[in-house]
Formats: structure tokens, C-alpha cells, sequence
């Protein structure tokens, strides 16, 4: 397949009866929006935009998803780490002013999603195809960048509610990382709720798409819930290294050298200024 | 005994001028407070003698030593401050009051928080939970949980200011008889002109982020 596909992708009859199912799952997202106005909740802005972008982007991604699979498995590298590197920026402005927050973001989810699809490749439960590393790796790092996402939200707003308290035991002589390993420890505990959560109505309440998938396509249902079982596996396993790496760099990141509580100003560079930035050191 | 120096502090944030040039001697044992008008920058000025914010200019001096060279947790455990809210955390009084040593990895004798809790005037408290403590209660617990430390230097940030008077004046009697020893070097930071004439050798003001007037008690303040 190649990118002259596309336009007979598009002409596809089942992709227009897609759209109507596109408009109802809007009009669905309407109601939250309009809500959330009604109720003031001042959300409608990012609400209706991430909803609005991640349309567009699933869908581009769906048209170049069949030319993407003909690319050399050794690109798929390069395209998950290239997923890492946006998932942290988009996952950083949850930091709001946490220092180095997309440095470490990076870092995190690196070392979160590296460490499980490394391993899931050599145990030979993803495949060494292009096909099945880029998708079940972009899962992997999506999901841990929804990990990474609450643990920055919830240590930025430990910290600044909690400044008093640090600092006054900063004050004893305390070393920084114990002054805040309480505040710490809350945000890895906070961040991994979903998929703690998730993991324990697993089945019961919560029957995940890519088994029910693979039910309708036709596989075992023993082995899709097997499989299904191996993906949450995974999810829970780069989220929780995702999120401590992610506070134990946090937890030094909110000091200066002299151990000082820094105070967390948020800025909204661009990436590439960013990138450049962090190159040039 | 040791003698704190500040030599031209200064301290900006985003291009204000919180404090400028401060220089302050405190010489060991004495007991010196800043008054002033809320803004002045005495607070600020208490947070740079503890290291806890970044002087833009100058620096302090610990018994000669320049404060940089020292490890920033060696000189707060030397230099104490007690701050003026006590942000106590969730627990007993006795995880509060011991709170520095415990995480800096040290033990406390039974008997030494005994006497502590004893000195401080809560006898019997160690076991409360900190949460029902009244203001007086919390600012004396912030007061044992620096003073455990055996800091060289007091700096106390306006401890009575939260309080009702009548928990003010026994905070004061407390504090008086802890600088009464004169085993303790202290900076005390308060708006209440008389609490310094009570509690201080000397006075600095500072207004507008600048020492303005510094001596004794009866001549600083009129």
C-alpha cells in the first residue's frame, strides 16, 4: 500500500458511514461541553479542542497507517521514540511551572515504555513487526503518558499547597528529598488509581476494546483474555516506572543546588525552542 | 557561641528590590529583633539569614565562615528558624516535634522530648493529635521542633502574631526564658514594637527593604 491509496481509502463507502458515527459520538461531547459552560466549569476551550485535535489525529493517522506498516522495523524506533518525545510535551503543561518538567517527562516515559516494550519484544508477546510494535508501543506510551500526566498534576499541586510545611522542616536541616517524599509518594499513589483500578475491574466492569477486538476477529476467547490480561500487564507496568522515575526526578527537580523550594512559574515555549535549549547545554 | 553577618543582602524577585544592602551584626548570645512595617522585607530577610531563598547580592557570615561554603543542611540545623506559621504536619506532637532528626535519620531519647515538651510548657502533650492543637499550642510546638535541634541561632519569624493575647503573652514568657540563657544567638522578626523592647539587647528597623535605624530598644524605638 502506498500513499496513493489514500484517496480510494477515502471514497470508501464504509468511511462515510463512519462520519455519522463521528457525529454522534460528537453531539455526545457536545453535551459535556455545553455542560461544563452551563456550569462554569471554564473548560469548553480544552474540552472541545483536545476533542477536535484528536480527531484529526487519529484519523490522519488511520490514513497513514497502511503506509507506515511498509516502513523498515528499524524506523519503528525511531517513530515510538518520536512518540515519547510528544507524549512528554503534551504531558508536561500538567506540570504547570514544575521545573524541568518536560526534561523529566521524556526521561520518564522513556524509561517506562523502553523497559516494557524491550521486554515484551524479547518474551515475544509483541511482535517484531512494524505492524504490531508501533500500535501496541504507541498504546504503551499513551498510557503511560495518562500515568505521567497525574503524577506532575498532582506533585505540582502537593507542592504549592504544601510550601509551608516543607519548607519548615527544610529549616531543620533536612535533606530536600525527604522534606517531600510524603508529597511524593501521594502522587505516585494518585497517578496510578486509573490503572490500579482498572486492573481490579478488569473483566467485571471493565471489558478492554483490544479483546473484544480480537473476540470479534475471530481469535479465542481464552487466549484474547490472556492477551488482554498481558496489555494491562504492560500498561500497569510502564505506568508504575513511568510515574516513579518521573518523582524521583520530580522530587529533586523542585530544589535548587542550595536546597531550596524553587517556586514553580509556568512558561509556554515551543517545543522545538525547548528541544534546541536542552541540545545546546 | 556564634555570631551571625550579614553583609550586604540583597534580594530581588523579578526585578523588585525586596531587601537592599542589609547589613546586620548579631554578636553571640545576644538577641536582636527587626520591627518594621508589614512589607518591609523582614521575613524575607529572616528566609536569607536561614539560606532557604537565594541572596541576589552579598552574604552571611556564621562565626566568619561565609554561609555558601557550608552545606545548606549543616547550616540549618546550626541556624533554626522558626517560622511563623507553624505548619505542623499530620500526626502527634511528638512525630512533630520530632520530625528534624527523625528525617535526617537520627534518633531522640524519650527523655530528652520529655523534657522538651516540658520546657516548652506541654507537658504530657506528646501524644495529642497535632490537628487539635490551639495557635498558642502549634507555635510552641514549632518551637520544640527547632529548639531539639540544639541550633546556635534563633531565627524567629513573628511568632506571636497569629495569637490571641492571651496565648501571646505565654509564647512571650516561653521565648523570654529561652533567650534569657543567653546560650543562643537570636534574630527575632516582629511588627510589635513593644514585644522587641521586652525581648531584645538591640533593634534594627527596616523599611523598605533597608535598615534604617539600628541600636538599643530605647533608642530605635519612641
Amino acid at each position: 500500500m502506498s500513499v496513493s491509496a489514500i484517496p480510494d481509502q477515502l471514497a470508501d463507502p464504509v468511511v462515510i458511514q463512519g462520519l455519522f458515527q463521528v457525529a454522534a459520538a460528537t453531539a455526545l461531547a457536545a453535551v459535556v461541553i455545553v455542560v461544563s459552560s452551563i456550569r462554569n466549569l471554564d473548560l469548553e476551550r480544552e474540552l472541545g479542542g483536545s476533542f477536535a485535535r484528536g480527531f484529526v489525529q487519529v484519523l490522519a493517522m488511520g490514513a497513514l497507517i497502511g503506509v507506515l506498516f511498509t516502513i523498515p522495523l528499524t524506523f519503528s524506533g525511531l517513530l515510538l521514540a518520536a512518540m515519547v518525545v510528544y507524549a512528554a510535551w503534551e504531558s508536561r503543561k500538567r506540570g504547570g511551572g514544575v521545573p524541568n518538567a518536560f526534561r523529566i517527562s521524556v526521561i520518564a516515559l522513556g524509561v517506562g515504555s523502553a523497559v516494557v516494550i524491550v521486554t515484551m519484544v524479547a518474551a515475544g508477546a509483541i511482535e517484531r513487526t512494524v505492524r504490531n510494535l508501533v500500535p501496541v508501543g504507541g498504546m504503551i506510551i499513551a498510557n503511560a503518558m495518562k500515568t505521567n500526566s497525574l503524577t506532575l498534576d498532582r506533585f505540582q499541586g502537593e507542592i504549592e499547597s504544601n510550601r509551608d510545611e516543607i519548607e519548615a522542616v527544610l529549616a531543620l536541616g533536612v535533606p530536600p528529598e525527604r522534606a517531600v517524599s510524603e508529597f511524593v509518594t501521594e502522587s505516585v499513589r494518585a497517578s496510578l488509581i486509573p490503572v490500579v483500578d482498572a486492573m481490579r475491574t478488569l473483566g467485571l466492569v471493565y471489558i478492554p476494546g483490544m479483546m473484544a477486538g480480537m473476540i470479534l476477529g475471530g481469535a479465542n476467547p481464552i487466549y484474547a483474555a490472556e492477551y488482554q490480561f498481558v496489555i494491562m500487564g504492560m500498561i500497569f507496568a510502564a505506568g508504575g516506572l513511568t510515574s516513579m522515575t518521573a518523582s524521583l526526578l520530580l522530587g529533586r527537580a523542585a530544589f535548587t543546588d542550595a536546597a531550596q523550594l524553587r517556586r514553580f512559574e509556568a512558561t509556554d515555549p515551543t517545543l522545538l525552542a525547548t528541544l534546541r535549549a536542552i541540545l545546546n547545554r | 557561641m556564634t555570631n551571625l553577618r550579614a553583609e550586604n543582602l540583597s534580594y530581588e524577585v523579578d526585578g523588585d528590590r525586596i531587601l537592599d544592602r542589609v547589613s546586620l551584626d548579631v554578636a553571640s548570645g545576644e538577641t536582636v529583633a527587626i520591627v518594621g512595617p508589614s512589607g518591609a522585607g523582614k521575613s524575607s530577610l529572616l528566609r536569607l539569614l536561614d539560606r532557604l531563598d537565594e541572596p541576589t547580592g552579598g552574604t552571611v557570615y556564621l562565626d566568619g565562615t561565609d554561609y555558601r561554603t557550608l552545606d545548606p543542611r549543616t547550616l540549618r540545623k546550626r541556624v533554626g528558624l522558626v517560622p511563623q506559621n507553624p505548619a505542623l504536619r499530620g500526626g502527634t506532637v511528638r512525630e512533630n516535634v520530632t520530625i528534624g532528626p527523625r528525617l535526617r535519620g537520627e534518633s531522640v531519647s524519650e527523655e530528652r522530648l520529655v523534657d522538651l515538651l516540658a520546657a516548652v510548657g506541654l507537658d504530657g502533650y506528646a501524644d495529642r493529635d497535632a490537628s487539635d492543637l490551639s495557635g498558642g499550642e502549634a507555635q510552641r510546638v514549632a518551637i520544640a521542633r527547632t529548639v531539639i535541634n540544639d541550633p546556635e541561632v534563633i531565627l524567629l519569624d513573628e511568632p506571636t502574631a497569629s495569637l490571641d493575647s492571651e496565648a501571646e503573652a505565654e509564647v512571650e514568657r516561653l521565648l523570654a526564658d529561652l533567650l534569657a540563657s543567653g546560650e543562643r544567638t537570636v534574630v527575632l522578626v516582629t511588627h510589635d514594637e513593644r514585644q522587641a523592647e521586652r525581648l531584645a539587647d538591640r533593634v534594627a528597623r527596616l523599611r523598605d527593604g533597608r535598615i534604617v535605624d539600628v541600636g538599643a530598644p530605647r533608642e530605635v524605638i519612641t
